[in-house]
């Protein structure tokens, strides 16, 4: 008996610890901002724009688009957005596709940053101006060696140890204060000129940068995050002023020399020295179609002679430069290997961003939603009704069904409620996960489901009392038995969700995440609650003694005697031994006889039904 | 009407009150036939009526609006989309919504920001209570490959869990039929009503089939309690047990129905009345549907099949054969009422069998 109640005790006590633990941890994420006690809602409840894109590949192309091209992609949208100034856009993939959410409603220029392309270009360096705020080290200062079709071969190394990238890359913060104030202002002086040179010039001239370019350079501000993203790309022809990825360096480059159709792929790994041994540095490897080696080829050998920063060639993503190696030599075979300071992770992006801007990839819009605000905040109102009325009517009807039974239905469905809330509150701050509509309707459906499980259990109780035991061997045998249809019932529940949150797109994942999260707080309230207060509720008289309206009343359930065993025969009318005994201490008077009764309950249930 | 469903259940558990469903399962057969048949022929010959999302097109609503004149809207679209015929739908009381066709990709985000305000002029509400949606059709197809790809997994996946939580075949058979039953005459009705397929209404089919499993496990888990020690028996047959596993399962499966109809109800009730058609009313009629037929197909589709499969098994058929040669022989001790209905459970009233009682001596049967 103890047992029982301790077992009861200590699964209440776990899950009174993992609610406040729930909303413990919510509180700190309030308190240390970023949280919300509210869960974030998803578009079509806050209101907003909505827009699916696919990519696609150019017709005739026989790449593929895999999931690294694919974040990087978001992630060029992600710093577009951004640097637009749209706060809380929610960028993310869904299978091949990209969703991209903006709240409120947005302007057609921000819509169309998300369409747009991003491009890859290689253009010459001409000047380059360092931020002076800056004190962290540059770490694009690459530099290009030849690698052609000997790469290992010893012929390469001459070029690999005359260029100065090593020691270039060792303190980019001493050299980044030193040289280019001088440097800049040198070229400022050199470029007089105000109108672009004509056609045919050397686009590694300083010719190029005229007092637009100029004016231009001199005006942009690297720390601003708008001209970090989604800058349009200058004339292709022409100069411009661009800014580095990390803010920190701003250049003037010269016009398009190749562009992402150039580039065949590009890939990243560790560096290996001319006798094959590692460096211990990594390294990004180029590889350029027939074409494209050639025009590199021509490039390389200009610009491999010219002073610093025009020996430079920058690649420039999306108008902003991801890399701007210098070259000492020329760099033909349409392989080249970019070293310098990398380190695993940042040679893996140079080597996606370079791959994915050699991919002649559009975003093809496939579905574009406006929701008006009062749209969303009628629906999300006209939900919680209807939550509400289900909840309400549930309620009423397990407490005609059950009784008292049914107030552990309603304790359950609150708690399961307020567990189900604070996850999804908490996966709001942690995964930025948003509740939609479709997640709303999932919740409601499940008030049905959960309950549905407390219902599989008490009829399970009903029946083994029906049989004719104990109100605690009822509940011993019935929970034994209901707790495997449960959960096997809830495995099913899971499963959809899961596969239904993998497969599916756009509004059914919503519903899916909801249901499934809902069937496992199921299983954790008919664990850790449900069943716990049902056991301590057995050693309450109301209970235990089957009260008409306790909903567990043996003699409603057709049972008026029971069988004791030992050819004892209880009535439930009639007081127990230890009653008999209590009253006969205190009134020295009752108690009935009752092992006399006739055994009219010994009867026979079906044979094979009673097997344990 | 406490008491009485109280009484009812009682008895449906005892066995002294049985509906014979499983003897009767030529009938509901029949009746599931019947209607798998008119769905699929409603399927075939009328179609579904998919929604934009699969179709592709583009949807305004107006929300909020004192003004509920269709007229306004298809003049609005006339003039932008001269190609389009606007449909025109008032929903609830104060919402329009107009569809369109798919609009020519190169101007689409431009004509639909055209009407949009075109829309919010002529019924006198502020931009932002005009809401759309534009989707190209190669969309639309592919949520509609990602829903039947989805499903087929699911039902892949379902028929092995099934397979290993029952350890029987016939039984996941049994539970996979009842659910493909639930599914087909759920399209059925859409297709029978022409109400709009939308996305929302698919994740209401998914969801069904989640739901007819659960109902089915339940009476299939009684049933397998009841015919465990089946063959140490001759007093009743498969057939008997598995129908007195479902009666008693009866009042379960009715309490479950109503509490997880109560909430797809009120969503529907509030979905109708209050909010017009919309992601909710979507998933919730493909519900109401499903369930209510789910709970049907639990009770007279799955166990009826499984009984019938059963019986094709050699074990089970000898068994049924040898009880009910007992049976005729008199020598089974069963209650048989008037109109020769077998009392499955409790045998008649216990009497006095004075030494009939006693240990039988070994070698004997008994």
């Amino acid at each position: 008996m103890a047992r029982v109640k301790n077992e009861a005790r200590r699964a209440l006590t776990w899950l009174g610890a993992i609610v406040v633990g729930l909303y413990g941890l919510l509180a700190v994420g309030v308190v240390t901002g970023g949280a919300s006690m509210t869960p974030s809602l998803a578009l079509d409840l806050a209101g907003g724009r909505e827009i699916v894109l696919t990519p696609v590949l150019a017709e005739g192309s026989s790449e593929t688009i895999d999931q690294a091209d694919l974040d990087q992609a978001v992630e060029i949208i992600r710093r577009r957005i951004d640097g637009s100034g749209v706060a809380e856009a929610e960028i993310s993939t869904q299978g091949e596709n990209i969703v991209v959410a903006l709240p409120g409603n947005p302007s057609e220029e921000t819509v169309a940053l998300v369409t747009q392309s991003a491009q890859l270009q290689f253009r010459p360096v001409l000047t380059v101006s360092y931020d002076p705020t800056a004190t962290t080290e540059s770490t694009d200062e690459a530099s290009a060696t030849a690698t052609d079709e000997a790469t290992d071969d010893a012929s390469a190394e001459p070029s690999a140890s005359a260029e100065p990238s090593t020691s270039e890359t060792a303190e980019p913060a001493d050299e980044a204060s030193a040289e280019p104030s001088a440097e800049a202002s040198a070229t400022a002086d050199a470029s007089a000129a105000s109108e672009a040179p004509a056609e045919g010039t050397d686009p590694s001239s300083l010719e190029w940068i005229t007092d637009d370019v100029q004016a231009k350079f001199d005006a942009l501000d690297c720390t601003d995050p708008a001209n970090l993203s989604g800058v349009t790309p200058g004339d292709p022809a022409l100069a411009d002023a661009v800014c580095d990825e990390t803010g920190l360096v701003k250049y003037i480059v010269g016009p398009v020399e190749m562009d992402g159709t150039d580039v065949a792929t590009a890939t990243s790994g560790p560096e290996y020295n001319s006798q094959g041994s590692l460096t211990g540095r990594y390294e990004v490897r180029l590889d350029l179609t027939d074409d494209g080696g050639d025009k590199f080829a021509e490039t390389t050998g200009r610009i491999k002679d010219l002073e610093e920063p025009r020996n430079q060639f920058a690649m420039v993503l999306d108008g902003v430069v991801i890399s701007a190696p210098s070259v000492s030599t020329t760099i033909t075979g349409g392989q080249a290997s970019i070293t310098g300071s990398f380190t695993q992770e940042s040679a893996a992006q140079l080597a996606n961003q370079l791959k994915f801007g050699a991919l002649p990839m559009t975003l093809e819009v496939q579905s574009e939603q406006q929701i008006s605000a009062t749209l969303g905040a009628d629906q999300l109102q006209k939900g919680l009704i209807a939550g509400l009325i289900g909840l309400v009517l549930v309620v009423i009807y397990s407490l005609i069904q059950y009784r008292a039974l049914g107030l552990v239905t309603v304790g359950s469905l609150v708690i399961a409620g307020g567990v189900t809330y604070s996850l999804i509150a908490l996966l709001s701050w942690t995964i930025g996960y948003r509740l939609s509509l479709a997640g709303v309707a999932g919740l409601i459906v499940a008030i049905g489901v959960t309950a549905d499980s407390f219902i599989v259990y008490f009829e399970r109780v009903r029946d083994e009392l029906r049989e004719g035991r104990s109100l605690q061997a009822a509940i011993d045998h019935g929970w034994r038995r209901a707790r495997r249809t449960i959960l096997a019932s809830d495995a099913i529940n899971i499963l959809a969700a899961v596969v239904l949150y993998i497969l599916a797109v756009g509004g059914v994942r919503g519903f899916a995440f909801t249901l499934g999260l809902t069937t496992l707080v199921d299983i954790l309230v008919v664990f850790l609650f449900t069943h716990p207060v049902l056991m301590l509720m057995a050693k309450m008289p109301f209970f235990a003694h089957g009260h008409k309206w306790s909903g567990l009343d043996p003699r409603q359930l057709g049972r008026d005697t029971m069988y004791k065993g030992r050819g004892r025969v209880a009535r439930l009318d009639q007081p127990t031994l230890a009653e008999r005994k209590a009253a006969a201490a205190a009134a020295a008077a009752g108690g009935t006889e009752a092992a006399d009764e006739p055994s009219e309950t010994v009867d026979a249930r079906p044979e094979g039904e009673d097997n344990r | 009407m406490k008491l009485n469903l109280a009484q009812w259940g009682n008895k449906l558990h005892s066995g002294e009150k049985t509906y014979p469903i499983v003897q009767q399962r030529k009938r509901w057969f029949l009746v599931s036939g019947v209607l798998v048949a008119l769905s699929l022929l409603m399927l075939f010959t009328k179609g579904l009526n998919m929604g934009i999302d699969f179709t592709g097109g583009t949807e305004f609503r107006v929300t909020d609006t004192a003004i509920t004149e269709p007229e306004e809207a298809r003049a609005v679209v006339a003039e932008l989309a001269p190609d389009e015929t606007a449909r025109v739908t008032i929903l609830g009381d104060n919402d329009v919504r107009i569809q369109i066709g798919v609009l020519d990709e190169d101007t689409a985000q431009q004509t639909a920001r055209e009407i949009t305000t075109q829309l919010a002029e002529a019924y006198d509400v502020p931009e932002a209570q005009v809401s759309f949606t534009q989707i190209g059709p190669t969309w639309g197809a592919s949520v509609g490959k990602a829903a039947v790809k989805s499903l087929v997994v699911f039902l892949v996946l379902v028929s092995i869990v099934m397979a290993l939580y029952f350890r029987a075949w016939r039984m996941s058979a049994a539970a996979l039929v009842a659910l493909a039953h639930d599914l087909i005459i759920t399209v059925g009705v859409y297709a029978a009503t022409g109400i709009e397929v939308s996305p929302a209404s698919v994740i209401g089919f998914l969801t069904i089939l989640g739901y007819s499993l659960y109902d089915t496990v339940v009476v299939f888990d009684k049933i397998r309690e009841n015919t465990a020690n089946l063959t140490s028996q001759h007093r009743y047959t498969y057939d008997e047990l598995a129908n007195l596993g479902l009666n008693q399962t009866l009042v379960r499966s009715i309490n479950t129905s109503v509490v997880a109809l109560l909430p797809v109800s009120a969503i529907l009730f509030i979905g109708t009345f209050l909010l017009g058609a919309g992601t909710l009313i979507d998933i919730s009629l493909a519900l109401f549907v499903g369930m209510a037929v789910g709970t049907y197909s639990s009770i007279f589709v799955a166990t009826p099949v499984e009984v019938a499969l059963r019986d094709n098994e050699e074990r089970i058929s000898a068994h049924t054969a040898k009880v009910l040669e007992l049976r005729a022989a008199g020598e089974s001790d069963v209650a048989i009422s008037e109109d020769g209905e077998v009392r499955v459970g409790a045998v008649d009233k216990g009497r006095h069998q004075g030494t009939a009682a006693q240990p039988k001596r070994k070698k004997r049967k008994g």
